[in-house]
Parts: structure tokens; sequence; C-alpha cells
């Protein structure tokens, strides 16, 4: 592939994205932040793709690094999006929360 | 016949699915932008994710640049590494995802951001390594998408560790700034792309690289540091978009097409996105970042001398219960206290309460109100409001004429009047909730502390406003009581 294809790729790419989030409500915005933080993830396929190619230690270790971190990007992207928009669902006992108010308020 | 000739490990049957892959990247994502299809959505995104690993971990022998690269499995200590990898990733990303408290989100999604953003400059980094070890610099169409991805990749890192510092209250809310601001962060910025121009043109030395990485993190720090917690959310999307940006030239460099497409995807939607973000509190991107290299308004306690000295009047739950059950129109302003109380229950059955009374009560959402945008609306869904009761700043605004009390339930920034009548309040010319308008407006607040913004508040000195002190979740169910045995 060379440079020029890969180039339209990242045009299109780019109108795609402008296009697809051209309407969102206000309530949909940090959802949508966290999904496309969990597509970003998509940088653990970077991590894999050079982990032959890892000869010194060092190396080595800033590839398990990156590659733990792109994990972590798209399992906890992932599944915070999910747990966020199940609050949007309707339920039919609301179950009640504990949790220690420690804060201050803004 | 060795493995990698194996059929499912050329490279075209790989490409095929990296093709699927971001085709439901994007259906995924255009599920999420609508509120009856976002739960499919984020699951459809996520198979795609599955996909997209999987067949790179099937990859066998390629070419790429003209050089034969091995698969990506190519011996045992390779697939040590990677579930080393996989496996310390999985262990810190279920636990943190699944424990954290709807509150504490937003941070949530900085770290997540952070750590794309890191692993970009990291491979960027043993990329860079690995062409010096054989045999020199990369030719420039590898070795400039490699340059920027470090760039990018370090300060979406570091400035996502100071979001969530922030966000989380390690760091002080307010604004941090340094002496001659504008000209360390001008520096930095000057000797990180320097470093990027030397090895573009011809040097070759990890030192340099690692200069990039170093100064480009300074920067990130620095540029984070200085802007307020209020405008945190449109940071931290604008990283979002920075780490999309970055993944997308660690894809040219890679000659992958599942990174190209996918991160440029979050790049152009996560600077949609920033804007819109930015709009909802009118201000406008640059001069958020601005804040953060020294210009622009800082926050200060813009108003201090005003009311400073003055009183509030503070009042009891009772005396709230019976303000609430002989009215007609009651909107509730909640805000983060709400949500760091978790009050969303004890608000909803104070409103079944009084709706039981025949008080119409209404909700007004600020676009911004909580940390993030949306924050209030996910809570107040989980306690079951439905959701016609939930209305926007445009659509609330022209009710609080004809409102009887306004109960602001641990919101500050977002009711401010200095963001309408005084230009010298940093956050002058945000658009408001308009609750002085009302008849009444009843303030619950945990301490006399000024809002995440820092600054004061004179909403809370008029002569409309009694304020009832103590956490919020105790207050609205003391209230709720109260008006129950009126």
């Amino acid at each position: 592939m060379d440079l020029l294809t890969e180039i339209a790729i990242l045009v299109l790419a780019a109108f795609v994205g402008f296009e697809v989030i051209s309407k969102v409500p206000n309530t949909l915005h940090t959802p949508l932040m966290s999904g496309t933080n969990a597509i970003h993830g998509i940088v653990l396929v970077g991590a894999l793709l050079v982990v032959s190619q890892a000869s010194s230690t060092l190396s080595k270790v800033l590839l398990v690094v990156a590659v733990a971190f792109g994990t972590i990007n798209v399992i906890g992207g992932f599944l915070v999006t999910d747990r966020m928009l199940s609050m949007f669902k309707r339920k039919p006992d609301p179950v009640k929360e504990e949790a220690p108010a420690d804060e201050v308020e803004s | 016949m060795t493995l990698a000739t194996v059929w499912f490990r050329s490279p075209d049957f790989v490409n095929a699915l990296y093709i699927v892959a971001f085709t439901l990247f994007i259906i995924g994502l255009r599920g999420l932008t609508g509120p009856n299809t976002a739960v499919r959505g984020n699951k459809i995104a996520a198979v795609g994710m599955v996909i997209a690993v999987v067949a790179t971990l099937l990859l066998g022998e390629r070419q790429v640049h003209g050089e034969t690269l091995p698969a990506i499995i190519s011996g045992w200590s390779d697939v040590w590494l990677i579930v080393l990898g996989l496996v310390i990733g999985t262990a810190i990303g279920i636990p943190s995802a699944i424990k954290v408290k709807m509150t504490a989100v937003p941070q949530m999604v900085a770290l997540f951001n952070g750590v794309g953003g890191g692993a970009v400059a990291l491979i960027s980094w043993s990329e860079y390594r690995h062409a010096l070890e054989s045999g020199g610099n990369p030719e420039l169409q590898i070795l400039i998408p490699t340059l920027f991805a470090a760039i990018i990749g370090s300060v979406s890192f570091w400035g996502s560790n100071i979001a969530f510092g922030k966000l989380q209250e390690i760091l002080p809310g307010r604004p941090i700034q340094l002496p001659g601001q504008q000209f360390i962060n001008l520096a930095l910025l000057i000797i990180s792309v320097g470093c990027a121009v030397l090895i573009a043109t011809g040097r070759e030395s990890e030192g340099l690289f690692i200069g990039i990485l170093v100064s480009a993190a300074l920067l990130g720090n620095l540029v984070v540091l200085p802007i307020g917690g209020a405008d945190m959310p449109v940071v931290i999307s604008l990283l979002n978009a920075f780490t999309g940006l970055s993944a997308a030239a660690a894809g040219i460099a890679l000659q992958n097409t599942v990174l190209i497409v996918a991160g440029m995807i979050v790049g152009a939607s996560g600077t949609i996105l920033t804007n819109l973000m930015a709009v909802a509190m009118n201000r406008s991107v640059p001069s958020i970042i601005a804040g953060g290299f020294g210009g622009g308004t800082i926050a200060t306690g813009g108003g201090d001398d005003d009311t400073e000295g003055k009183s509030v009047r503070s009042t009891s739950a009772q005396d709230v219960a019976i303000q609430l059950a002989f009215a007609r129109l009651v909107v509730i302003v909640p805000g983060y206290g709400m949500a760091v109380a978790q009050a969303q229950h004890a608000v909803k059955e104070l409103t079944r309460v009084l709706e039981g009374k025949g008080v119409e009560v209404r909700f007004g959402i600020h676009p911004v109100a909580g940390r993030m945008p949306g924050h209030m609306n996910v809570l107040l869904a989980e306690a079951d409001v439905p959701y016609d009761q939930l209305k926007e700043m445009d659509d609330i605004n022209p009710e609080f004429p004809r409102t009887d009390v306004v109960l602001v339930i641990g919101a500050n920034d977002v009711t401010n009047p200095a963001a309408k009548d005084s230009p010298e309040s940093p956050i002058y010319g945000m658009p408001i909730l308009e609750v002085s308008n009302a008849g009444a407006v009843v303030v619950l607040k945990r301490s006399m502390g000024a809002g995440f913004a820092g600054i004061d508040n004179p909403l809370f000195y008029d002569e409309k406003t009694s304020l009832l002190f103590g956490d919020a979740k105790e207050s609205v169910g003391e209230i709720t009581a109260e008006v129950q045995s009126l």
C-alpha cells in the first residue's frame, strides 16, 4: 500500500468521522466521548504488530507496557461506556445505591 | 506447509477482517449518537475491536515497505510478551471499569484515553529503536508519522493524567500557573518539534527521540495544569481526538488500514464533539487552550470583593418542605453535588411525593452540569425519572418566571449570575440557568465552598435565595419526610 493510498483512506475516514457525529443530543456527549475513546483502543493492534520486532529487553518491556495500555484502553473504554448507557435503560425496580459523599459540589 | 502460509494468516485475509472491523466501528459509532441505539452501537463497536485484535494475532509473514516482517506470533517469546501485556491490561482494565462509581466516570475516561496515547508513544519509540537496530532512520514516509505519533501520544498521555488528577481531586481543580508559563510551553513545543526535525533531516539518535517524548510529556503536563476544572470535559474530549490522530499516524507508519481508519474517525469525530461541548459552555476551544498557555481568562475569584462579608440566609428542611408543597411549579436544578451524594433516588422520591400533592415538577439540566455533558441525565435516568421531565437549558429558562420554587441540588457554576452580569468573571458569557427569575430559590449545599471552577456565586447572597446546608441525599430525604407529614 503506497503513501497516497493511505492518505486517501485517512481523508475519507476523517469525513466519515465528521458526518457520523454531526447531530448528537447533549445527553449523549459523554457516552459518545467514552465510546470513541474505546475505539482508539485500536492502538492495541499497533502494539501487537510490532511485538515480534522487539529484540532488546528495553524494547520488550516497552511493548508489553504498550500492549497492556492498549488492553486497558479497549476493555475499560467499552465497559465504562456500556455501564454509562445501561443507566438509560428502564428498570422495573430501581435499586438504591449507598455511597459516601466526601466531595464538594460544583 | 508451515503455519505462516495457511490462508487465514495471509495479509489479504487479515485485511478483509480489518474492513469488517472498521465497518462495525462506523455502524457502532452511528448507533452511539441516538438514545435508543446507543447500547447496541457500543456492543457492535466492541465486536469490531475483537475482530481487529484476533485478525492481527493471526497475521503471518508479510511485506511492509519492502521489508519482510515475521508473523505476529513467530515464537513462544512473542506469545509470552503478548499474553503478559493482555493479562496485565485486563487485570487493571476490568476492575477499574466495573468498580468505578458513576460520579467518577469522567476521570476514568480521561485515564483510559491517556493510556491509549501512552501506548502510541511507546509503539513509536520501540519502532524507532527497531529501525536504528536494523540499519538507521527509516524512510520519511514511515519516519514522519512515527515522530508525529510520538509527540501527540506523549502529550495526550500526560495531559490526560493531569486531567484525571484534577477531576479525582488529587490535584487542585483550580488553575495552577507557573511564572513565565507561556514562554516555558513555547520552549517545550520548540524543543519537541526541533528534535523531530533533526531526526527527520538525517540525525540518527535515540537520545533525540527520547528528547521528543520527554519535552512533549512536560508540555502535556504544563498545558493542562493551568486549565480550570470547569473546562476539563472539553480538554478530555480534545485529548481524546489527539489520541485518535496519533493512532492514525501510527497506522500510516505501520501500513495498517484499521489503525488509520479507526484512529482518524476518532480524531475527526472527537474534534467535532470537542467543539459541540465548548459551544454548550459558550467557550471556544482556542480560548481554553490559550488558558493553558497562560493567555486568555484565568479563573480567579472574580467578584470576590462584592460578596466578601455578605451574609447568606440558611433555612431548614421543614421550611423548604412547606415552600415546595404549596408551590404550583417546582424546578429542580441538579449538579455535581447530587452526583457525589448519590442523591438521585432520593430526588426521584421527593418528586413522586410532590406530584402526589399536585405540584408540577420539572428538572432543569444545564448542558455541562456535573463534570460532563449528560452527567445528570445519566444519573436521573438511573433513578427512573421520566425523560420528558428533564428539560434542557433553552427550554427551561423561559419557564423560570412562572416557577414558584427552584431547588438547586449541589449545582453552582451553572447557576452563577456572574456569568451574565460580571464581565471580569472567568465564566462570563457562559449561558446559565436563570434561576433567579423564579419566585424563590433554595440551594442545597454541603458548605460555603466555591464551585469547581473556584468562583464565588452571587446567587447565594440574593435575597430570594435560602440555603440548606448538609449532604444532598440527607437533606432531600428530610425534605421528603417533611412534605409527607404535611
